[in-house]
């Protein structure tokens, strides 16, 4: 087990060099320099100011050297000054990190509850016409846009109901249903589109087990079929679906961007496209690295659980 | 060379002595076993269509502003309504299927050529070539397809090429590992062995032997990917970050004016969602059944 954590971390602290290393890149290939783009709207700017801008924000030194202090200042937890606030970035994100973690709980809580029920009814009644309609809502899901699905729910919300969720954040204390309506809605758009890819790899999963010799031994014992569907089957299904709810984490980061912003929620991924389209680089950056860190921590531990789960993985290659 | 792989146990048809069932005999099979992927290919071929012939579906010019028509309800003159410039709304839905489908097309075709060549080359190399880019392509794969789009796009600056290549980047590594997985298996096989026996090189068995048996794995890559890049591309043009005007695009069309007068006009966020999703749905059920169809790993499954 032990050299199987060093193996999978090792490789965990690779891909992230890797990747810090294109994000550094990508952002350079942005037509024309931070300078010019902070004062694009400013007006004229001398040649003695700009020199001093570059030189506070350290873009006079080779791209080696500005390359390595960001990755130092990334790692001591540095995030850097935003231009459009002109303040330290993490003084910024930190506000905004329990509406995005919240949110992001919410929504795999909606794909689970949602994807594994219908993943099994699916699977355990292949091929009717219930198998056929769940497999159609879950491939709707798929298909349509989180930012359109949440459109059409206020939509819905405001021509049916008269009513318009609230436009700008609400505490949970200070009034916690429309906290919890705020959150639910667009949780429910992000889940039903994540639950589409949880239900196909549970059926899938599950129709593989339900062939084995074991399921068979069960049921002409006169074992139950639920017994032997929600007890026996799923057990040994379950694997690639922790898998694939961790493969989720990724994915659903790409809904919150867009729903975050349909629903005026003040998250960090609402605030990435703020700064992607006001250009506040050093801020996309760091954010974008950050996400990189989350996402290969969660996928670190769902290696983890996986060789947890099942003793084979440890062994195994 | 002069050995004729089929008689070692190539994976062909001639083999079996019958002769090849036609298209339209193909196709009449497929329908009947997969109606949903079916259905899903009618969408894509009407989508297609109605791109193609963009100009003879529309009634009206898709650009043009008329102040006396502005947010319309769908009626006889204008059938989905026209947005807050008048411009007519569903001239723009069919336009916009074009624009949706050539930057879908062209970046999956894109992502997946380049990514389809990584992952036989790395496959067929195997060791440490193989090693090292399945770990660069981890790189690329780690970050969220939206996320790398959007930065890429926002760097690049908006216009229909840059929107092309942000979108078919990210797929280069998932085309990669599709394509790897299937090469690793046909790599073994028995016709692969008595090629090199003869002595063709490397680069021609890779090319002529392996490649033309990855094409089920390929073809059903592309259908699944060029939903995900519809829908991508959709996103980015609704955050501003994709296909700049005039060119009226379903993303877009959601963005600038939908959200400000969605109480008022709800067919302007009605029905580009609507164009998006169908697109995005056809290509998922046409990709499901392809993978049943031409995928004999998940035959079954």
């Amino acid at each position: 087990m032990k050299s199987y954590v060093a193996q999978r971390l090792g490789i965990a602290v690779l891909t992230l060099l890797g990747m810090s290393v294109v994000i550094f890149v990508l952002l350079r290939l942005a037509p024309g320099d931070i300078v010019d783009i902070l004062f694009s709207t400013g007006g004229y700017v001398n040649n003695e100011e700009r020199q001093a801008i570059m030189k506070e924000l350290g873009i006079d030194k080779p791209l080696v050297t500005q390359y390595f202090e960001w990755l130092r200042n990334f790692m001591v937890g540095d995030l850097g000054k935003s231009y459009r606030y002109d303040q330290p970035a993490w003084d910024i994100i930190r506000p905004l990190l329990p509406v995005t973690l919240e949110l992001a709980a919410l929504s795999i809580i909606v794909a689970v509850c949602l994807g594994v029920p219908t993943g099994v009814i699916s699977a355990v009644r292949q091929d009717t016409g219930l198998d056929y309609a769940l497999r159609v809502f879950s491939l709707a899901g798929l298909s349509m846009p989180a930012f359109w699905l949440g459109m059409v729910i206020i939509l819905a919300l405001v021509t049916w109901l008269q009513w318009i969720p609230p436009v700008t954040y609400v505490g949970p204390r200070e009034n916690f249903w429309l906290h919890a309506v705020q959150f639910g809605l667009p949780a429910l758009a992000v889940g039903y589109r994540s639950s589409a890819l949880i239900m196909r790899i549970t059926r899938s999963a599950l129709l593989e087990v339900m062939r084995e010799d074991y399921i068979r031994t069960a049921l002409a014992k006169g074992q139950s079929e639920r017994v032997v569907i929600w007890r026996h089957a799923l057990k040994n299904a379950i694997l690639p679906v922790v898998t694939v709810i961790g493969i989720e984490f990724a994915f659903l980061i790409g809904g919150l961007v867009v729903t975050e912003n349909v629903f005026n929620l003040p998250g960090v991924a609402r605030f990435l496209v703020q700064a992607i389209l006001w250009r506040d680089y050093p801020i996309v950056q760091n954010l974008v690295m950050f996400i990189a860190v989350v996402v290969i921590l969660s996928n670190l531990f769902v290696d983890m659980l996986y060789g947890f789960l099942d003793p084979r993985v440890r062994y195994g290659s | 060379m002069a050995v004729n792989p089929v008689a070692l146990g190539a994976p062909t048809e001639a083999r079996t002595g019958r002769p090849r069932p036609g298209a339209l005999t193909i196709l009449g099979r497929f329908i009947r076993k997969k109606p949903l992927g079916a259905a899903g290919g009618l969408i894509i071929l009407i989508i297609t269509l109605t791109a193609v012939f963009a100009e003879l579906v529309a009634t009206y010019d898709p650009i043009a502003t008329d102040a006396s028509q502005t947010l319309a309800s769908p009626s006889a003159d204008h059938w989905l309504g026209s947005d807050h410039l008048g411009r007519d709304v569903y001239s723009r839905v069919v336009h916009g299927a074009r624009v949706s489908l050539i930057v879908g097309l062209a970046s999956t075709l894109m992502g997946s050529f380049f990514g389809g060549i990584i992952g036989l080359l790395s496959g067929y190399a195997g060791g440490k070539t193989d090693l090292i880019t399945q770990r660069v392509l981890d790189i690329f794969q780690g970050l969220p397809l939206l996320v790398l789009a959007m930065v890429m796009s926002a760097a690049l600056g908006p216009s229909i090429q840059n929107v092309v290549i942000a979108i078919s980047i990210p797929i280069i590594p998932r085309a990669a590992r599709v394509i790897r997985s299937s090469v690793l298996s046909i790599r073994e096989m028995q016709y692969i062995e008595a090629a090199r026996a003869v002595g063709v090189r490397h680069l021609r068995i890779a090319f002529r032997h392996i490649l033309p048996n990855t094409m089920g794995p390929f073809i059903v890559l592309m259908t699944a990917q060029l939903g995900s890049a519809i829908l991508v591309e959709a996103t980015l043009s609704f955050l501003g970050l994709g296909v700049p005007e005039p060119y009226p695009s379903w993303g877009r069309m959601l963005s600038v004016s939908a959200a400000e007068y969605a109480q008022k006009a709800p067919h302007l966020v009605i029905f580009p969602g609507l164009a998006i999703s169908l697109a995005v749905f056809g290509s998922n059920l046409l990709g499901d059944a392809l993978r049943d169809t031409l995928d004999p790993r998940l035959r079954g499954a």
